[in-house]
């Protein structure tokens, strides 16, 4: 019998390989076209596409759309789950694991299902068609929810006890030891819900199309919209440029990319 | 107690109890610490001396039992109301925050008293937080007495243990405690350093005048650093006292066994001023009422080495392991072992005599709970102990074997052992034990010593002739003193324990 040996090299082909296929060349090939555009079925260097998207009112508007719908579904995500995620973590409840799996079962079923689920509860309630913002907003909740309590109970249920102890000790009330330790502790856990949230509620035009019956457009839409309707992969390519811009910043702000590995342990789960 | 020792009395724990769940970790404990003592509560892992700091700390609240503070009741006073702050085993350093703001963090929120005066010249006070300029100058004095000066800007992650644990022992004191509580706080440190730590903690005492509360598995630690020294036990108090006491004069068997080295050997008084241990006689200076079976303590240290024809104890020699300053050298008196302590050498196999001062004797009441016995195992896989022969299940020494035809054991490993002359401890129950008048019946064979009635049964001691091996049982029945009995143990209520591992 041929025994085959790999050295770490050639082990790491297949994966150069898949990096190469699936992530830099449509990288270049998103860049290649967002930075040119046909001219008499010519491709020229141009950095119109760019200048549009900054000039046109409508694409601007769609920006801010996206931003007010990404941050407010974020916070109220946070502000319902950094409690459930405390509360489960932190207390000695019997069953907290079942609870826990309650709060995130829904992200094991289909999405597209949840989210015609949704449109039909709205319509029984009567803000279907009428609130189509507010719809937006609770169907990115309802969507995104599980993804911001994770991160937080992984972060609060290995937080140390003796910290929280030690803050007492030394003459902290229950609520500064919360603000002055839990929730500082807590960070990494926040941003890693945050870029979790926030992120997929900038571009997940399938909850605002379902829930606002077309009417709340955001970025996700608007690319969408190039590449199919309008048959301009150039524009398209260039929003999706702009808004992978707006991400690495975003996480650059919140922190994301700190590589402080003692604190962020474990709650990097994602 | 008089008045003027309750004025010094600064903290006091009155039939505490802490029940977690089913477990009971620490049961009916009262104590008091004076002001400005350095009191360690030291055990084994699980005896309850942690949970204890914790209850005076204020993380645990008792189960029952009270906790006087200065004559106050501070029970189920929360930990940031109570002037007590802890060291804790792991730091607990706030990794978020500078050594500065950890240090500050106690005096960010503190309140003081000040005091004002109106236009009318009245004075009035009014609580108040104090000054940047307070905090700074008391963090800087904080630092300069753990040796840090200059690490305010520092993070918690770049200093090595031994600094964290400065750190956490400034943030500390830096609140000015009435108590200080240290829970383990050199267990993580080297060897080198927890002595130096240990020097340090305990000039630091000194200087600061604060009672410490100090909690610590380590003897040596205990005995270097306290005033006093509290010995716990699954969640209950074996003794109090100087370390020079309970060095001295260990309460009972597990003190002695716990505070340094001892040998604890099975005895019995059996005169005035006189107990019988090893088939000998030894005259002593703790007196106990005749015929009870008493616990002996000797000290390696306390036996003095002589030619075996001067000896009153003669064994052989088995071991001899240098230790630094002296020899540690183990040898067999009969089935006995004794461990000496001498600055001069013997070697393997030699004869020597022992000879143990009357004061060396220390005498402790035996708690009895069943009869313990060396004992070694036949080649017909019986096991001879207390001058008797019995039938035991010798496959109870090693969980899972059996015996193939031959007799030899087979483990749950597949391994084949000869237990023959294996040494094992022998332990039986006092209701274990039957006697019978039929002399052939039973595995030993003596003359009942004593009996005591004990409200709904008897207590019965059966000596037996030949070394005065003593089976105490209990059992309804009634005998008469000078009965000739034979002594009868079920095989499965025959504990075993092998002494050694069989190669």
């Amino acid at each position: 019998m041929v025994r085959v040996h790999f050295n770490r090299r050639q082990l790491c082909i297949p994966y150069g390989l898949f990096l190469a296929l699936f992530v830099v060349i449509p990288m270049l090939l998103i860049l290649f076209y967002a930075f040119t555009e046909e001219v008499d079925g010519i491709l020229t260097f141009t950095f119109s596409n760019f200048l549009n998207f900054f000039t046109s009112t409508a694409k601007l508007s769609t920006l801010l759309m996206s931003f007010t719908v990404a941050i407010i579904s974020t916070a109220i995500c946070l502000a319902i789950a950094y409690p459930v995620a405390y509360i489960l973590a932190r207390s000695k409840l019997r069953r907290r694991n079942v609870l826990l799996m309650l709060f995130i079962l829904p992200m094991w079923i289909n999405f597209v299902l949840r989210i015609t689920a949704l449109r039909e509860l709205l319509d029984l309630v009567g803000l279907l068609g009428t609130q189509n913002y507010l719809n937006t907003i609770i169907g990115m909740v309802y969507d995104f929810l599980p993804f911001m309590i994770l991160p937080l109970y992984t972060t609060l249920e290995k937080l140390d006890e003796s910290y929280l102890e030690a803050a007492a000790d030394l003459g902290a009330n229950p609520f500064t030891v919360f603000t002055k330790v839990t929730f500082p502790l807590s960070m990494p856990g926040v941003i890693s819900g945050i870029t979790m949230v926030f992120m997929p509620s900038m571009t997940n035009y399938v909850v605002s199309d379902t829930l606002s019956n077309f009417n709340i457009t955001i970025l996700g839409k608007l690319i969408d919209q190039y590449f199919t309707t309008y048959d301009n992969w150039h524009m398209g390519s260039m929003i999706s440029i702009i808004l992978l811009v707006i991400i690495f910043l975003t996480m650059l702000a919140t922190g994301g990319f700190k590589d402080d590995g003692r604190e962020a342990r474990g709650a990097n789960l994602w | 107690m008089n008045e003027q020792k309750k004025e010094e009395m600064i903290i006091r724990l009155v039939n505490v109890s802490k029940v977690f769940d089913e477990t009971t970790a620490v049961e009916n404990v009262s104590f008091y610490v004076r002001k400005g003592e350095f009191i360690t509560f030291l055990g084994p892992s699980g005896c309850g001396k942690t949970t204890t700091l914790r209850m005076i700390a204020g993380f645990d609240i008792p189960t029952s039992g009270k906790i006087l503070l200065n004559g106050q009741d501070i029970t189920d006073l929360p930990p940031n109301k109570r002037p007590v702050n802890t060291v804790f085993q792991r730091y607990a350093l706030f990794p978020h925050y500078n050594i500065y703001d950890n240090i500050a963090f106690g005096l960010k929120m503190k309140k003081v008293p000040v005091t004002y005066r109106n236009e009318k010249g009245e004075t009035y006070t009014k609580m108040q937080k104090l000054t940047r300029r307070e905090i700074d100058e008391k963090v800087k004095n904080a630092l300069a007495v753990v040796d840090l000066e200059g690490f305010e800007k520092r993070s918690v992650s770049t200093l090595s243990g031994g600094q964290q644990q400065r750190v956490a022992i400034a943030r500390a004191i830096v609140n000015e405690p009435e108590i200080l509580l240290l829970d383990e706080p050199l267990g993580a440190l080297d060897l080198k350093m927890r002595k130096e730590m240990q020097i340090e903690l305990k000039e630091m005492h000194r200087k600061l005048g604060i009672t410490f509360i100090y909690v610590t598995h380590d003897q040596e630690e205990a005995l270097t650093m306290s005033d006093t020294i509290v010995v716990m036990k699954d969640g209950c108090i074996q003794q109090i006292g100087t370390p020079t006491d309970i060095y001295n004069e260990p309460a009972n068997a597990f003190v002695a066994d716990f505070i340094g080295d001892s040998n604890i050997l099975n005895g019995t008084m059996v005169d005035k001023l006189t107990v019988r241990f090893c088939n000998r006689n030894f005259r002593c200076v703790d007196d106990f009422e005749r015929n009870e079976k008493v616990d002996v303590v000797v000290r390696p240290e306390d036996i003095e080495m002589c030619p075996p024809e001067q000896g009153m104890l003669v064994g052989r020699v088995v071991s001899v392991v240098f230790k630094g300053v002296h020899y540690e050298i183990t040898a067999m008196v009969g089935r006995s072992e004794m461990i000496i302590q001498s600055t001069q050498s013997r070697t393997v196999g030699e004869l020597i005599g022992m000879n143990i001062a009357p004061d060396a004797i220390h005498i402790m009441k035996k708690e009895l709970t069943s009869n313990r016995y060396d004992g070694y195992i036949t080649k017909k896989n019986t096991v001879v102990f207390g001058d008797g022969e019995f039938e035991c299940d010798v496959t109870t020494l090693y969980p899972g074997s059996h015996l193939d035809e031959d007799g030899y054991l087979i483990t749950a490993q597949g391994e084949k052992i000869d237990l023959t002359d294996a040494d094992v401890s022998v332990e039986v129950g006092l209701t274990d034990i039957e006697i019978s008048d039929n002399a052939d019946e039973g595995g030993a064979r003596g003359h009942i010593v004593s009996l005591i009635y004990k409200g709904d049964h008897y207590q019965y001691i059966v000596r037996t002739e030949e070394n005065e091996e003593d089976f105490v049982l209990d059992t309804e029945d009634l005998w008469n003193e000078n009965d000739y009995v034979s002594v009868k143990i079920r095989p499965e209520n025959i504990h075993m324990k092998l002494k050694q591992e069989i190669k």
